[in-house]
């Protein structure tokens, strides 16, 4: 009787809930039946995958113009945040997921690792990075941050016949463990400061309680734990030492599925936390993000340069990226909370679209041409050997250290604009000159591709249907967005800057 | 003199702090593992004292949620921990130094 009255459940609006349920339901399915069945035939299992996340990807557009474009709405009972931003992040999310199964196939198929296994943590993982973008609740984020991590960290010792995945798996979870704990911490401090973890009501009791009232110290000390577990899971210098080992060990397709996914969720909590929730502390956290970037740009793009090895070049690269998006997080930051901010949000949430697709495109060509040990030399004579892949690859790179006509250039140039709206001059000259570092890393890659010759007699390189297929993808998506940027622009633009 | 809030979230802090340090200082896998599990615990502690303090139920809901979390962590830590421990027996985090660069 009393537990009745105490216990009436929230109300759940079960349709706008149908992306994350089908993505849930569809990795537990897979599981079971994956592992109750016998063996299936080859490549079901991604197409499988493929399909949910795509019923889940039409699951959020049909969803899309039911959601209110102030961004207020939530769903159960302010857990989850129901806003075009999110709703974006999950596409980007459930994309990069469809893709990466079918990368996924390509490099599993005849190994004793091909079975539901990798495609269900893949699933979940997804899941949990749907959760994290969307989360209004401190500790569902924490949730979704968790979900996310522990698939990524079993993804990453996924390859038992290799030591080096296993080291990975290990390394990850040990620093990945420590950056939880700090996030942690900053929950329980930011709780300690304002009584509750739920954003919406944060900021509406920081907006009535006086200044004196207001509990700073606590506050100032959560939100900065917060950010060193940001800064972590999105690779920000002097957080990132994980990365290059990680991205190196990890096999080839669960690195570029960390690196796209983990990015998109990582860039898109941070976002609703520093943006969203606490706009009244932009002074303080600014400078903070200014400094990240600046240090992520800077040793990103350097440490890049003296790499020989692919994967760890494009560990740095995707290093001096998440410096890129802090440009744009900290353009945000000048007007965060305003009647009319500016448009640091969306440049960032650009930026992780079109990070996504490049970085699984770059990937993709590694797991064919990249041998055992991603060395550059094994690059040699690409060109020569798989001119079509070469041409691939040379698309996806290139678009990576943003030229023109590419969907790197229109993503570099939202951030870069954004930053020089906001007076940040030294930030945008800064980008600039990684940017040009950067491309001395990309050309590199060119360079041993198309004008060198191997050493030794190659194999010609056996491209996988899928493989390829999903090369092509990242390609063609490439140049559409760099040709016709309104394709994604005007997506883009739909999402509305203020959220409260 | 009782022991206040404060008392409990100075504590915390403390423990919070060992395992850092444990973490960065310690060799044995094992032994960071616990270290991390120390730290959540720690926040634990703070989610109750600040509950207690605010008489709200939001914290202490908090900590089951970390628990479960620590218990998911514990399962898929110890089995990569085992998987490579079977590979190279008394391996520490100094022998596992293939990558790098």
């Amino acid at each position: 009787m009393i537990a009745q009255q105490l216990f009436s459940g929230p109300s759940v609006d079960w349709w706008a809930l149908a992306p994350y349920l089908i993505v849930v339901g569809g990795a537990l399915k897979l599981m079971v039946i994956g592992s109750l069945t016998s063996r299936w035939p080859k490549g079901l299992t991604a197409w499988v995958t493929v399909v949910i996340a795509t019923v889940a990807a039409a699951a959020v557009v049909l969803n899309w113009r039911s959601i209110g474009t102030d961004g207020t709405s939530s769903l159960v009972n302010g857990a989850l945040a129901h806003d075009r931003l999110a709703a974006f992040l999950h596409l980007a999310i459930l994309v990069t997921t469809a893709l990466v199964a079918l990368l996924s196939d390509g490099v599993l198929r005849g190994t004793e690792n091909d079975g539901p296994e990798i495609y269900t943590l893949l699933l979940a993982a997804a899941a949990g990075a749907m959760v994290m973008v969307a989360a209004n609740e401190l500790i569902v984020m924490f949730l979704g941050l968790e979900t996310l991590s522990l698939a990524f960290y079993v993804l990453a010792a996924s390859d038992r016949r290799r030591a080096e995945s296993q080291e990975s798996g290990l390394k990850y979870f040990l620093l990945g463990g420590l950056a939880s704990a700090f996030f942690l911490y900053g929950i329980a401090l930011l709780y300690g400061a304002t009584r509750t973890t739920t954003l919406t009501t944060m900021i509406d009791r920081l907006r009535t309680v006086v200044t004196v009232e207001r509990n700073d110290a606590l506050l100032l000390a959560g939100l900065a734990l917060l950010l060193i577990g940001f800064a972590f899971k999105v690779a920000a210098v002097p957080f990132h030492v994980w990365a290059p080992d990680v991205y190196q060990g990890a096999p080839t397709n669960v690195t570029a599925f960390m690196a796209s996914v983990g990015k998109i969720a990582a860039f898109g909590a941070m976002l609703r936390v520093l943006v969203v929730a606490l706009p009244f502390y932009r002074d303080d956290w600014r400078p903070v993000v200014w400094v990240l970037a600046v240090l992520s740009l800077v040793v990103g793009s350097g440490l890049a340069v003296v790499q020989t090895n692919v994967k760890r070049m494009l560990a740095y690269s995707s290093v001096s990226h998440a410096g890129f998006m802090l440009i744009g997080v900290e353009a945000a930051g000048h007007t965060a909370g305003e009647v009319f901010p500016t448009a640091g949000m969306r440049a960032v949430v650009m930026y992780l679209a079109v990070y996504a697709v490049l970085v699984v495109g770059s990937f993709a060509v590694v797991t064919i041409a990249g041998g055992a040990g991603s060395d550059i030399n094994e690059f040699d004579g690409l060109g020569s050997r798989r001119p079509i892949l070469a041409v691939g690859l040379t698309v996806v790179v290139l678009a990576q250290a943003g030229v023109p006509l590419t969907s790197g250039f229109v993503a570099k140039w939202g951030v870069i604009q954004a930053a020089v709206d906001e007076g940040s001059y030294w930030l945008a000259v800064l980008a600039m000159l990684a940017a040009v570092i950067g491309a001395f890393v990309y050309l590199r890659i060119m360079v041993s591709v198309w004008l060198r010759t191997p050493t030794a007699e190659v194999e010609r390189e056996s491209v996988p249907m899928l493989t390829g297929l999903v090369i092509g993808l990242a390609a063609a998506a490439t140049i559409a967005v760099g040709v016709y940027p309104s394709l994604l622009l005007n997506l883009v633009d739909a999402l509305p800057l203020t959220h409260r | 003199m009782t022991p206040t809030t404060t008392w409990y979230l100075v504590l915390a802090a403390l423990l919070f702090g060992i395992g850092v340090v444990g973490l960065m200082v310690r060799r044995n896998p094992l032994v960071m593992f616990m270290c991390i599990e120390l730290m959540l615990n720690a926040v634990n502690l703070s989610f109750v004292a600040f509950a207690r303090a605010f008489t709200d139920i939001g914290g202490q809901t908090a900590v089951f949620f970390v628990m479960v979390v620590a218990a998911a962590e514990v399962v898929v830590g110890l089995g990569i921990v085992i998987s490579i421990l079977r590979r190279r027996p008394g391996a520490s985090i100094d022998d596992l130094a293939e990558l790098r660069g």
